[in-house]
Protein backbone atom coordinates (compact mmCIF):
# COMPACT_ATOMS: atom_id res chain seq x y z
CA UNK A 1 0.00 0.00 0.00
CA UNK A 2 2.40 2.40 1.08
CA UNK A 3 4.89 1.40 -1.92
CA UNK A 4 2.06 2.28 -4.60
CA UNK A 5 1.32 5.38 -3.16
CA UNK A 6 5.28 6.47 -3.29
CA UNK A 7 4.58 5.99 -7.25
CA UNK A 8 1.48 9.03 -6.89
CA UNK A 9 3.07 11.87 -7.89
CA UNK A 10 4.85 10.24 -10.43
CA UNK A 11 2.19 8.88 -11.93
CA UNK A 12 0.32 12.65 -11.73
CA UNK A 13 2.76 13.82 -13.58
CA UNK A 14 3.33 11.41 -16.34
CA UNK A 15 -0.56 12.10 -16.76
CA UNK A 16 0.08 15.74 -16.60
CA UNK A 17 2.94 15.49 -19.05
CA UNK A 18 0.45 13.71 -21.63
CA UNK A 19 -2.14 15.98 -21.63
CA UNK A 20 0.31 18.74 -22.27
CA UNK A 21 2.32 17.02 -25.06
CA UNK A 22 -1.18 15.69 -26.58
CA UNK A 23 -2.08 19.66 -26.02
CA UNK A 24 1.19 20.68 -27.89
CA UNK A 25 0.37 17.92 -30.64
CA UNK A 26 -2.92 18.81 -31.43
CA UNK A 27 -3.31 22.62 -31.56
CA UNK A 28 -7.42 24.08 -30.71
CA UNK A 29 -9.48 25.00 -32.98
CA UNK A 30 -9.65 28.70 -33.22
CA UNK A 31 -12.57 28.97 -35.27
CA UNK A 32 -15.70 30.01 -33.93
CA UNK A 33 -18.26 27.54 -35.53
CA UNK A 34 -21.72 29.53 -35.83
CA UNK A 35 -24.49 27.39 -33.85
CA UNK A 36 -27.14 28.14 -36.01
CA UNK A 37 -25.65 25.60 -38.80
CA UNK A 38 -28.48 23.12 -38.71
CA UNK A 39 -31.52 25.91 -38.21
CA UNK A 40 -33.58 28.18 -39.78
CA UNK A 41 -32.09 31.40 -40.76
CA UNK A 42 -32.93 34.37 -38.45
CA UNK A 43 -35.41 36.83 -40.28
CA UNK A 44 -34.01 39.79 -41.86
CA UNK A 45 -33.88 42.76 -44.48
CA UNK A 46 -30.92 44.90 -45.27
CA UNK A 47 -31.32 47.71 -47.44
CA UNK A 48 -28.92 47.82 -50.55
CA UNK A 49 -26.05 49.58 -50.56
CA UNK A 50 -25.30 49.99 -54.02
CA UNK A 51 -28.15 51.29 -56.81
CA UNK A 52 -27.58 48.64 -58.83
CA UNK A 53 -28.29 46.04 -57.23
CA UNK A 54 -31.27 45.50 -54.70
CA UNK A 55 -31.40 44.83 -51.11
CA UNK A 56 -31.59 41.66 -48.61
CA UNK A 57 -34.44 39.79 -47.35
CA UNK A 58 -34.35 36.63 -45.80
CA UNK A 59 -37.54 35.46 -46.95
CA UNK A 60 -35.69 35.36 -50.12
CA UNK A 61 -33.65 31.46 -48.71
CA UNK A 62 -37.48 29.88 -48.25
CA UNK A 63 -38.06 30.05 -52.05
CA UNK A 64 -37.16 26.33 -52.77
CA UNK A 65 -33.87 26.82 -54.23
CA UNK A 66 -30.65 26.39 -52.11
CA UNK A 67 -28.83 29.70 -52.08
CA UNK A 68 -24.99 30.71 -51.06
CA UNK A 69 -24.97 33.46 -48.13
CA UNK A 70 -21.88 35.22 -48.71
CA UNK A 71 -20.60 37.81 -45.51
CA UNK A 72 -17.59 40.06 -47.04
CA UNK A 73 -16.77 43.60 -46.96
CA UNK A 74 -14.35 45.59 -49.19
CA UNK A 75 -11.68 46.31 -46.85
CA UNK A 76 -11.53 42.75 -46.24
CA UNK A 77 -8.19 41.00 -48.12
CA UNK A 78 -8.99 37.56 -47.59
CA UNK A 79 -12.20 38.65 -49.57
CA UNK A 80 -10.27 39.75 -52.56
CA UNK A 81 -8.27 36.01 -52.74
CA UNK A 82 -12.14 34.42 -52.11
CA UNK A 83 -13.83 36.21 -55.50
CA UNK A 84 -12.27 34.61 -58.00
CA UNK A 85 -13.84 31.64 -56.30
CA UNK A 86 -17.10 33.25 -56.13
CA UNK A 87 -17.10 33.96 -59.72
CA UNK A 88 -16.77 30.42 -60.35
CA UNK A 89 -19.40 29.19 -58.71
CA UNK A 90 -21.24 31.55 -59.97
CA UNK A 91 -20.44 30.45 -63.26
CA UNK A 92 -21.46 26.87 -62.72
CA UNK A 93 -25.09 28.60 -61.97
CA UNK A 94 -24.99 28.73 -58.13
CA UNK A 95 -27.27 31.71 -56.95
CA UNK A 96 -25.00 33.90 -54.39
CA UNK A 97 -26.30 36.64 -52.38
CA UNK A 98 -24.14 39.02 -50.09
CA UNK A 99 -24.40 40.84 -46.55
CA UNK A 100 -21.85 43.87 -46.62
CA UNK A 101 -20.35 44.43 -43.24
CA UNK A 102 -19.84 48.04 -41.95
CA UNK A 103 -19.02 49.35 -45.66
CA UNK A 104 -19.81 52.44 -48.25
CA UNK A 105 -21.15 51.82 -51.34
CA UNK A 106 -18.72 53.55 -53.02
CA UNK A 107 -16.41 51.17 -51.28
CA UNK A 108 -18.23 48.18 -52.44
CA UNK A 109 -18.46 49.09 -56.36
CA UNK A 110 -14.71 49.47 -56.48
CA UNK A 111 -14.38 46.38 -54.91
CA UNK A 112 -17.10 44.45 -57.48
CA UNK A 113 -15.24 46.05 -60.69
CA UNK A 114 -11.62 45.76 -58.92
CA UNK A 115 -12.20 41.43 -58.24
CA UNK A 116 -15.60 40.71 -60.50
CA UNK A 117 -19.13 40.58 -59.15
CA UNK A 118 -20.87 37.29 -58.48
CA UNK A 119 -23.22 38.76 -56.59
CA UNK A 120 -27.50 38.36 -57.31
CA UNK A 121 -28.31 41.33 -54.07
CA UNK A 122 -26.14 43.01 -51.59
CA UNK A 123 -28.01 44.24 -48.01
CA UNK A 124 -26.21 46.62 -46.27
CA UNK A 125 -25.08 45.67 -42.72
CA UNK A 126 -23.47 49.07 -40.98
CA UNK A 127 -23.20 47.76 -37.92
CA UNK A 128 -22.82 43.87 -38.01
CA UNK A 129 -26.20 42.88 -36.65
CA UNK A 130 -27.41 40.74 -38.89
CA UNK A 131 -23.28 39.10 -38.72
CA UNK A 132 -24.11 38.50 -35.03
CA UNK A 133 -27.67 36.70 -35.76
CA UNK A 134 -25.74 34.18 -38.14
CA UNK A 135 -23.29 33.69 -35.31
CA UNK A 136 -20.72 35.02 -37.75
CA UNK A 137 -17.01 36.07 -36.44
CA UNK A 138 -15.56 37.90 -39.18
CA UNK A 139 -15.13 38.11 -43.05
CA UNK A 140 -15.44 35.88 -45.54
CA UNK A 141 -17.84 33.57 -44.31
CA UNK A 142 -19.70 32.13 -46.39
CA UNK A 143 -23.61 29.67 -45.54
CA UNK A 144 -24.97 27.43 -47.84
CA UNK A 145 -29.03 27.80 -47.22
CA UNK A 146 -31.14 24.97 -48.39
CA UNK A 147 -34.80 26.22 -50.46
CA UNK A 148 -36.23 25.97 -47.22
CA UNK A 149 -34.01 28.45 -45.27
CA UNK A 150 -32.14 26.24 -43.32
CA UNK A 151 -28.62 27.08 -42.32
CA UNK A 152 -26.59 24.06 -43.83
CA UNK A 153 -22.79 24.80 -43.96
CA UNK A 154 -20.93 27.71 -43.01
CA UNK A 155 -17.51 28.32 -44.43
CA UNK A 156 -15.00 30.08 -42.29
CA UNK A 157 -12.86 32.22 -44.03
CA UNK A 158 -12.01 32.60 -47.61
CA UNK A 159 -13.40 29.45 -49.98
CA UNK A 160 -10.67 27.87 -51.48
CA UNK A 161 -10.27 25.95 -54.50
CA UNK A 162 -10.63 23.01 -52.14
CA UNK A 163 -13.58 24.22 -50.59
CA UNK A 164 -15.40 24.15 -53.58
CA UNK A 165 -16.23 20.39 -53.83
CA UNK A 166 -17.87 20.77 -50.12
CA UNK A 167 -19.66 23.65 -50.75
CA UNK A 168 -21.52 22.16 -54.08
CA UNK A 169 -22.34 18.92 -51.75
CA UNK A 170 -24.29 21.04 -49.20
CA UNK A 171 -25.93 22.90 -52.09
CA UNK A 172 -27.35 19.58 -53.41
CA UNK A 173 -28.30 17.96 -49.45
CA UNK A 174 -25.13 15.71 -49.88
CA UNK A 175 -24.44 17.07 -46.19
CA UNK B 1 36.52 50.99 -47.16
CA UNK B 2 34.70 49.21 -49.52
CA UNK B 3 34.01 46.92 -47.44
CA UNK B 4 32.47 48.83 -44.46
CA UNK B 5 30.85 50.79 -46.86
CA UNK B 6 29.34 47.97 -47.79
CA UNK B 7 27.63 47.30 -44.24
CA UNK B 8 26.09 49.86 -43.44
CA UNK B 9 24.63 50.01 -47.04
CA UNK B 10 23.13 46.69 -46.76
CA UNK B 11 21.91 46.94 -43.29
CA UNK B 12 19.77 49.91 -44.64
CA UNK B 13 18.79 47.94 -47.52
CA UNK B 14 17.33 45.14 -44.98
CA UNK B 15 15.57 47.44 -43.21
CA UNK B 16 14.27 49.25 -45.92
CA UNK B 17 12.66 45.76 -47.28
CA UNK B 18 11.53 45.26 -43.61
CA UNK B 19 9.99 48.28 -43.48
CA UNK B 20 8.20 47.79 -46.87
CA UNK B 21 7.61 44.26 -45.24
CA UNK B 22 5.69 46.19 -42.39
CA UNK B 23 3.80 48.52 -44.57
CA UNK B 24 2.40 46.01 -46.87
CA UNK B 25 1.82 43.43 -44.19
CA UNK B 26 -1.65 43.65 -43.85
CA UNK B 27 -3.76 41.67 -40.82
CA UNK B 28 -5.92 39.16 -41.95
CA UNK B 29 -8.94 40.99 -39.90
CA UNK B 30 -8.55 44.07 -41.36
CA UNK B 31 -10.53 46.81 -39.67
CA UNK B 32 -13.31 48.73 -41.11
CA UNK B 33 -12.98 52.48 -42.21
CA UNK B 34 -16.56 53.08 -41.13
CA UNK B 35 -16.96 54.77 -37.60
CA UNK B 36 -18.23 52.86 -34.50
CA UNK B 37 -21.73 52.02 -33.90
CA UNK B 38 -24.16 54.74 -31.80
CA UNK B 39 -23.83 53.54 -28.93
CA UNK B 40 -20.53 51.50 -29.09
CA UNK B 41 -18.41 53.78 -26.93
CA UNK B 42 -21.15 55.95 -25.38
CA UNK B 43 -23.01 55.25 -22.82
CA UNK B 44 -26.62 55.01 -21.73
CA UNK B 45 -28.22 58.02 -19.95
CA UNK B 46 -29.86 56.25 -17.45
CA UNK B 47 -26.91 54.71 -14.65
CA UNK B 48 -28.78 51.90 -13.96
CA UNK B 49 -29.60 50.79 -17.06
CA UNK B 50 -25.19 51.58 -18.02
CA UNK B 51 -24.34 49.45 -15.00
CA UNK B 52 -26.45 46.53 -16.05
CA UNK B 53 -24.90 47.08 -19.58
CA UNK B 54 -21.35 47.08 -18.60
CA UNK B 55 -21.74 44.07 -16.16
CA UNK B 56 -22.91 42.25 -19.39
CA UNK B 57 -20.26 43.40 -21.68
CA UNK B 58 -17.41 42.02 -19.24
CA UNK B 59 -18.72 38.79 -19.46
CA UNK B 60 -19.47 38.80 -22.98
CA UNK B 61 -16.00 37.43 -24.91
CA UNK B 62 -14.84 39.08 -27.81
CA UNK B 63 -14.77 36.83 -31.11
CA UNK B 64 -12.50 38.53 -33.01
CA UNK B 65 -9.69 38.61 -29.96
CA UNK B 66 -10.70 36.09 -28.10
CA UNK B 67 -8.76 36.82 -24.58
CA UNK B 68 -10.89 39.69 -24.57
CA UNK B 69 -14.38 41.08 -22.94
CA UNK B 70 -15.86 43.34 -25.65
CA UNK B 71 -16.11 45.70 -23.03
CA UNK B 72 -12.22 45.85 -22.95
CA UNK B 73 -11.78 45.01 -27.18
CA UNK B 74 -11.22 47.84 -29.60
CA UNK B 75 -12.32 45.60 -32.30
CA UNK B 76 -15.13 46.74 -34.92
CA UNK B 77 -17.22 43.88 -34.09
CA UNK B 78 -17.04 43.94 -30.10
CA UNK B 79 -17.82 47.50 -30.86
CA UNK B 80 -20.74 46.48 -32.84
CA UNK B 81 -21.85 43.99 -29.91
CA UNK B 82 -21.65 46.65 -27.40
CA UNK B 83 -23.75 49.21 -29.62
CA UNK B 84 -26.24 45.60 -29.34
CA UNK B 85 -25.98 45.13 -25.56
CA UNK B 86 -26.90 48.71 -24.64
CA UNK B 87 -29.76 49.22 -27.38
CA UNK B 88 -31.52 45.82 -26.22
CA UNK B 89 -30.58 46.66 -22.62
CA UNK B 90 -32.26 50.12 -23.24
CA UNK B 91 -35.09 48.34 -25.05
CA UNK B 92 -35.94 46.59 -21.39
CA UNK B 93 -34.61 43.93 -22.23
CA UNK B 94 -33.28 41.23 -19.53
CA UNK B 95 -28.99 40.63 -19.42
CA UNK B 96 -29.81 37.28 -18.92
CA UNK B 97 -31.91 36.75 -22.35
CA UNK B 98 -29.23 38.46 -24.35
CA UNK B 99 -27.03 36.41 -22.73
CA UNK B 100 -29.12 33.56 -23.83
CA UNK B 101 -29.19 35.05 -27.64
CA UNK B 102 -25.79 35.19 -28.08
CA UNK B 103 -25.08 31.60 -26.46
CA UNK B 104 -27.40 30.32 -29.09
CA UNK B 105 -25.62 32.27 -32.28
CA UNK B 106 -21.98 32.03 -31.21
CA UNK B 107 -21.89 28.71 -28.19
CA UNK B 108 -21.44 28.94 -24.57
CA UNK B 109 -17.67 30.00 -25.36
CA UNK B 110 -19.13 33.36 -25.87
CA UNK B 111 -19.64 33.65 -22.26
CA UNK B 112 -17.46 34.15 -19.54
CA UNK B 113 -19.63 33.33 -17.15
CA UNK B 114 -20.09 29.24 -17.70
CA UNK B 115 -22.83 27.62 -16.23
CA UNK B 116 -22.10 24.34 -14.40
CA UNK B 117 -22.69 21.42 -17.06
CA UNK B 118 -21.28 18.05 -17.61
CA UNK B 119 -18.36 20.39 -19.90
CA UNK B 120 -17.92 22.58 -17.02
CA UNK B 121 -18.24 19.99 -13.76
CA UNK B 122 -14.82 19.76 -13.53
CA UNK B 123 -14.06 23.26 -13.08
CA UNK B 124 -15.82 23.23 -10.58
CA UNK B 125 -15.79 20.00 -8.42
CA UNK B 126 -11.42 19.48 -8.71
CA UNK B 127 -11.05 22.74 -6.15
CA UNK B 128 -13.11 20.84 -3.91
CA UNK B 129 -11.86 17.02 -4.75
CA UNK B 130 -8.36 18.80 -4.36
CA UNK B 131 -8.87 20.92 -1.03
CA UNK B 132 -10.60 16.84 0.36
CA UNK B 133 -7.22 15.29 -0.71
CA UNK B 134 -5.28 17.60 0.88
CA UNK B 135 -7.03 17.71 4.57
CA UNK B 136 -6.70 13.56 3.98
CA UNK B 137 -2.97 13.82 3.29
CA UNK B 138 -2.65 16.56 6.19
CA UNK B 139 -4.27 14.27 8.40
CA UNK B 140 -2.45 11.63 8.45
CA UNK B 141 0.68 13.36 8.56
CA UNK B 142 -0.12 14.92 11.58
CA UNK B 143 -1.47 11.44 13.07
CA UNK B 144 2.06 9.82 12.27
CA UNK B 145 3.90 12.94 14.67
CA UNK B 146 1.34 12.64 17.35
CA UNK B 147 3.00 8.90 17.62
CA UNK B 148 6.36 9.80 17.58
Amino acid sequence: MKRGLLWLPFMAFALLFGVVAYGLRSPADRQIHSKMVGKDLPAFSLPAIIKTKPGLDSALFKQGKPRLLNVFASWCIPCIAEAPQLMRLKAMGVPIDAIAIRDTGPAIQGFLSRNGDPYERIGDDKISQVQMSLGSSGVPETFVIDGQGKIVLQQIGEIREEDIPAVLAALQGKK
Amino acid sequence: MRTRGHGPRNKSGVTAVAVLGLILATPLYADSGLPPAALANTQLRDPVLESKAQALMETLRCVVCQGQSIADSDADLAGDMRAMVRQRIAAGESPASIRRWMIERYGEYVSYDPPLSAVTAPLWIAPILLLAIGGWLARGSFKRRRRS
